[in-house]
């Protein structure tokens, strides 16, 4: 393929943010906004027209003639710094299944975000530096996915890091989002501290930062990454294995290596304990929120764990400690969202749990079980989640913007009077409860054969948490727009406008559709294509079933307005209140940052420096001092006294001299 | 003599002194110094390109561009001049910050004596780089010091008098251990029966310097340096000297003299004395290793600007220090690529506060805030530093610090494992300390009715912050040209000693 349009994808949006970073104060609104959106619309074009070619094509480059196999195919790599050895940074476009899928995924989240953006963020300040920002995020976040290195990976991570830093924390004279901004770039700096240890592990061993290199053509050269042959895992094993510090703690480098990498990932993906900077992050624009915290940016972590896989698949350990921080996560957070009432922060813990649902997919998945379908799955439930997820939050934005208000006790009854939104809501509602044939149902469906092929418990577990799901989302979605309508005033909420519209008409068309993509003939993990067939006898009618239950029970309990909710949450009192209060992770948080660190090591640290090592140096300038003071009597210009102490000096030399002669 | 181009390095700034002497008005001298600064970096630019010419042709001496003059003849002192990739990349480092650092100084009062006083001390700092003598090295090393007293005495603010003395009085303390290391060296400095010599090269060639003396000189030399590199526990000149200095100074300071401190240790240090610094090694492992986190973890709590970036700028140094110690080429590349980078970065950091400070009058964090919607400029150019110091890719904090990791993580045992890691949390701190600036500084609401009539930057304060953000950016976006400029320096002949 050539260069040109891979170059252009990343060019592009980088040059939108400089062009509207340093002009932007000259340009108008509108203009800045639509040469945004006209630019990432651009870009979005050549996404499709480069993922359409890299899947449907049939060129020898990214499939195999023989086998149908689909390849991995490196479109550019410059080398940008070089270490020792083989050891370089480079920077490259990897084309295979899973990027040309984030890449779609990205682009039309995005696009559908600039154009949103346009009415939402009519008449903000600072305008400009919003599209500027978000175009700064779109092209850290196609860098992030078409890595053709680990290290090129962790410099766009860092990147999305950064915008995700600048875009949460846009409303700057609000004390509220700085704070927010500061944790979750801080969190999620201290998750990057643990990828970065596990590259430095990783490639010392290998000598390699490229993801071909770290699997299969280390051993045999060939081209076809995902093969992790019998043959070559145990080589990579071997390499491990002959290291000069193999065993760390009773566990392999390589185990190591993996697990700390993972810490990078549970920090962008919001996984437990790390998952409390993304509630707060709701404090950006609800059109960021949707394309960052909840369609791309914090799949980043699902992301790495699929590009690794072939190296997690070395140490199934790794997988385990996935799958188990991915199923506890994904319970909590599924807990913590039936009792919110922000309607964003319900939607983070939402977006929490679903995340945690293809990290258990990816954690699931075993070539020997169906062929790593969870693997699919994980990436199945990517791009769906993506869609809906965005769906939901752009519409909570159109409900926020027509009632100025996160909460939804200031909503209710909206349906009458925002038909569009409700419309829309109840889709993205359905498709994330699971329900056929919305698209939430089937990539939901594979995830949870996956589990229930690892293991029973998993299998129940999940399933329960999709119940959970279910109910939380319609709990939402009666309130919003069901239950009791509060006073509105004079100003009744309305539709929002065209440009807020269409991109909830089209999310909505593609969480409906998305479902029926032949998706495993695109994306598996070792590229052989499989095929889906939804298990009607056992998984699909218990998943559905849970969801139906689910529904049935909000509805009850909040179509209309009741004392029935109450009555619950007394009745389970301290449940309730330590789900209302996200069992107190923020608050243990701040103990740890605030009075151990702050004022255990920080304040103490200063306070050293100031008086022992700074004292010490002021204490070596007062005794010299006092000594001179001291001592300057002697010079005292008496001729009577110097003539004192010669005296003195010669009679004692004298008796010195005298006691040993004798 | 005038035909060796690097001499030029020490004439320009004497010219300009001799200009500065006869300039009447304020607008001669900036004319004088703007003039002056530019034909330095021109200067510079053109020696990197000779430099990469004559590499490119295939010439692979240690250093380039050598001359040597008598000077006193009986102890064998000389003006001996050379380069190589370091020095080059110092000198590009030292011209650019003398340039923004004479913007940053546009409106100061007594401008004459103030520029007199600071082109003297550039010419110290020119004048080290470019020697191959540790005689008129350390000569120079000295000018540097001694102007320091009387700029930060003078034009400085707050406790100006105890902070000047303090810093002269704890740099010359480091000098002292330095001279004693120095003639040390020079005693043995040739084999028995040859002539002394002054002359690294020629030193490090006759490699005649015994175990035990060089058990001796070795940390003599290397705490020597590393008094001006901020190690610790000799740092604590460095926050009440920023503190007071004013603003091209502590820019010139921070930016430049104390990579002198980086600069020597290695040039002098490291590269004579190969066997005590593979020996020694681990207890000033230990000493840097504790310089980055402390360094960082006391910014933490400061509320004065200058102190947060003065114990930052020891949390970075000290991971120069670190890096060097590291031994392999890597890291020490990752050292010097530290250096430019802090260099541009903690110039940029003191010049952004003494433009704030020189508006708010304050330089306490906890009585500003939202200065972000007051004077953008100026916020948006101390937010571009602060992630450039926390270690931003794209920016030239991110690619030092990974060369420094990566070239630390390739020694594999324990102590040195566990010390790499060690410093890699301070990523984590720096990113503490600097969003609680940045938080507390520019956002949030306006803090101060009284500095909502502030305006933003003047064209000046501009093109000294502008240009600064230009060689981050530069370093950080293509760092390999830099990175192999450095690297291909420590080949073959720095390793030769240290047996790599």
């Amino acid at each position: 393929m050539a260069v040109t349009l891979p170059l252009l994808i990343l060019v592009l949006p980088l040059t939108m943010f400089l062009v509207l970073g340093l002009l932007g104060n000259k340009m108008s609104h509108r203009f800045a906004g639509v040469l945004g959106t006209l630019s990432m619309g651009a870009t979005a074009t050549m996404a499709y027209i480069v993922a359409f070619t890299y899947f449907f094509s049939g060129s020898p480059e990214f499939i195999d003639a023989e086998t149908g196999d689909r390849l991995q195919a490196v479109i550019f790599n410059v080398d940008w710094l070089h270490f020792y050895k083989d050891l370089t940074i480079r920077l490259g476009f990897l084309l295979d299944p899973i990027s040309a899928l984030l890449l779609v995924v990205i682009t039309t989240i995005s696009f559908m975000v600039h154009l949103y953006s346009n009415g939402y963020m009519e008449g903000e300040k600072g305008f400009q530096r919003y599209f500027a920002f978000l175009s700064l995020f779109s092209f850290s976040m196609l860098g992030l996915v078409v890595a053709t290195n680990i290290f090129q990976m962790y410099i766009f991570w860092e990147l999305v890091g950064a915008s995700s830093y600048l875009l949460i924390g846009f409303y700057y004279t609000k004390p509220s989002a700085v704070s927010a901004s500061k944790k979750a770039f801080i969190v999620t700096r201290f998750a990057d501290l643990g990828f970065l240890i596990g590259i430095l592990i990783l490639s010392f061993y290998t000598g390699q930062f490229t993801f071909t290199d770290f699997t299969s053509a280390l051993v045999d050269g060939t081209t076809n990454v995902y093969q992790v042959s019998e043959a070559s895992a145990e080589a990579v094993r071997n390499i491990f294995q002959t290291s000069a510090a193999p065993m760390f703690m009773g566990a392999s480098v390589l185990t190591w290596a993996l697990v700390l990498i993972f810490m990078g990932g549970m920090g962008k993906s919001a996984m437990m304990p790390l998952h409390i900077w993304l509630p707060d992050a709701m404090e950006g624009p609800t059109p960021v929120s949707a394309l960052i915290h909840a369609a791309t940016m914090v799949v980043a972590g699902v992301y790495l764990v699929a590009r690794l896989f072939p190296l997690y698949l070395m140490e199934v350990s790794a997988l385990e400690i996935v799958t188990i921080v991915g199923a506890v996560t994904a319970f909590y957070a599924a807990m913590v969202a039936c009792t919110q009432v922000d309607i964003k922060r319900v939607l983070a813990f939402s977006t929490i749990s679903q995340i945690a649902f293809m990290m258990v997919a990816l954690g699931v998945a075993r070539p020997d079980i169906h062929e790593g379908m969870g693997y699919m799955a994980g990436m199945f439930h990517l791009f769906t989640h993506a869609m809906f997820k965005a769906l939901l939050f752009l519409g909570a934005g159109a409900l926020i913007h027509a009632v100025h208000s996160n909460d939804y006790t200031s909503m209710g009854g909206l349906r009458k009077y925002m038909p569009i939104t409700h419309i829309t809501f109840l889709i993205g509602c359905l498709a994330i409860a699971g329900i056929w044939p919305f698209s939430g149902f089937f990539s939901k469906d594979e995830i949870l054969s996956a589990c229930f092929e690892q293991h029973v418990f998993w299998g129940i577990w999940m399933t329960m948490v999709a119940g959970l799901t279910a109910f939380y989302m319609f709990r939402l979605y009666y309130r919003i727009f069901w239950w009791n309508e509060p006073d509105y005033g004079h100003h009744k909420p309305h539709d929002a406008p065209w440009t807020m519209s269409v991109p909830l008409i089209f999310l909505a068309l593609v969480s409906v559709c998305a479902g029926w993509i032949p998706f495993g003939e695109l994306v598996t993990w070792n590229g052989e294509p499989y095929h889906i067939h939804i298990d009607w006898g056992f998984v699909a009618p218990l998943s559905l079933g849970v969801a139906v239950i689910g529904i049935i029970l909000a509805t009850v309990m909040y179509r209309k307005e009741n004392a029935l909710p109450d009555k619950v949450a007394n009745s389970v009192h301290w449940l309730w209140n330590c789900c209302y209060h996200r069992f107190y992770w923020d608050e243990l948080y701040m103990f740890i940052t605030h009075k151990i660190i702050f004022q255990g090591i920080c304040r103490p640290i200063a306070w050293f420096d100031r008086h022992v090592i700074d004292g010490a140096m002021n204490g070596m300038a007062f005794v010299t001092n006092k000594l001179s003071y001291a001592i300057r009597g002697f010079q005292s210009g008496s001729v009577q006294m110097y003539v004192w102490w010669y005296l003195i000096g010669a009679l004692l030399l004298g008796g010195i001299l005298t006691v040993c002669i004798l | 003599m005038f035909s060796n181009i690097l001499i030029y390095f020490v004439v320009i700034p004497l010219v300009m002194l001799g200009l500065l002497a006869i300039c009447r008005d304020v607008k001669q001298i900036r004319a004088v110094a703007v003039t002056g600064s530019l034909a330095l970096i021109g200067l510079s630019i053109w020696v990197l390109c000779e430099y990469l010419r004559l590499r490119a042709g295939g010439n692979t001496d240690e250093m380039l561009f050598m001359g040597s003059w008598s000077w006193f003849t009986p102890l064998n002192i000389n003006l001996a001049v050379g380069v190589d990739g370091i020095s080059i990349a110092m000198l590009l480092l030292s011209s650019i910050i003398v340039f923004a650092g004479s913007f940053a100084s546009w409106k100061i009062e007594m401008p004459k004596e103030f520029f007199l006083w600071l082109i003297l001390l550039s010419t110290g700092v020119f004048g080290f780089f470019i020697s191959i003598d540790m005689f008129t090295m350390f000569m120079f090393y000295e000018v540097a010091l001694i102007p320091m007293y009387l700029l930060i005495g003078v034009w400085g603010s707050g406790n100006k008098e105890y902070s000047a003395m303090k810093l002269t009085l704890m740099l010359m303390g480091g000098s002292a251990f330095l001279m004693l290391g120095l003639i040390g060296i020079y005693y043995h400095s040739a084999p028995e029966g040859q002539p002394l010599t002054w002359n690294l090269l020629e030193i490090a060639q006759n490699d005649s310097i015994s175990k035990g003396w060089q058990y001796f000189l070795f940390p003599m030399t290397f705490v020597g340096f590393g008094v001006l590199g901020a190690m610790f526990p000799f740092h604590t000149w460095s926050p009440d000297g920023h503190a007071s200095a004013p603003t091209a100074v502590s820019m010139l300071h921070a930016g430049v003299l104390m990579k002198l401190g980086g600069y020597g240790c290695f040039r002098v240090a490291m590269y004579l004395m190969p066997t005590a610094a593979n020996d020694l090694a681990w207890i000033f492992l230990i000493l840097t290793g504790i310089s980055v986190v402390y360094g960082a973890f006391s910014a933490c709590v400061q509320t004065d600007l200058k102190y947060i970036n003065a114990y930052s700028s020891v949390s970075h140094c000290g991971l120069v220090l670190f890096a060097i110690l590291m031994i392999n080429t890597t890291a020490m590349t990752g050292a010097i690529m530290q250096m430019l980078s802090h260099g541009l970065m903690t110039a940029l950091f003191f010049a952004l506060i003494g433009m704030i400070y020189g508006r708010t009058h304050t330089r306490d964090i906890r009585l500003m805030g939202g200065l972000m919607k007051i004077m953008p400029f100026l916020a948006v150019c101390y937010v571009i530093a602060g992630m450039a110091s926390l270690g931003l890719p794209g920016l030239s904090g991110f690619v030092a610090e990974m060369t420094i990791f990566v070239g630390s993580f390739e020694h594999a045992d324990f102590f040195h494992r566990a010390f790499t890691i060690v410093a890699c949390c301070s990523i984590v701190i720096t990113a503490v300390y600097i969003l609680r600036v940045v938080g507390k500084l520019l956002f949030g609401p306006v803090y101060d009715e009284h500095h909502l009539t502030l305006t933003d930057a003047t064209w000046w304060e501009r093109l000294s912050t502008v240009t600064l953000i230009v060689c981050v950016a530069a370093i950080g976006c293509f760092p390999n040209f830099f990175a192999n400029l450095i690297r291909f320096t420590f080949d073959p002949a720095f390793f030769r000693a240290l047996g790599m």
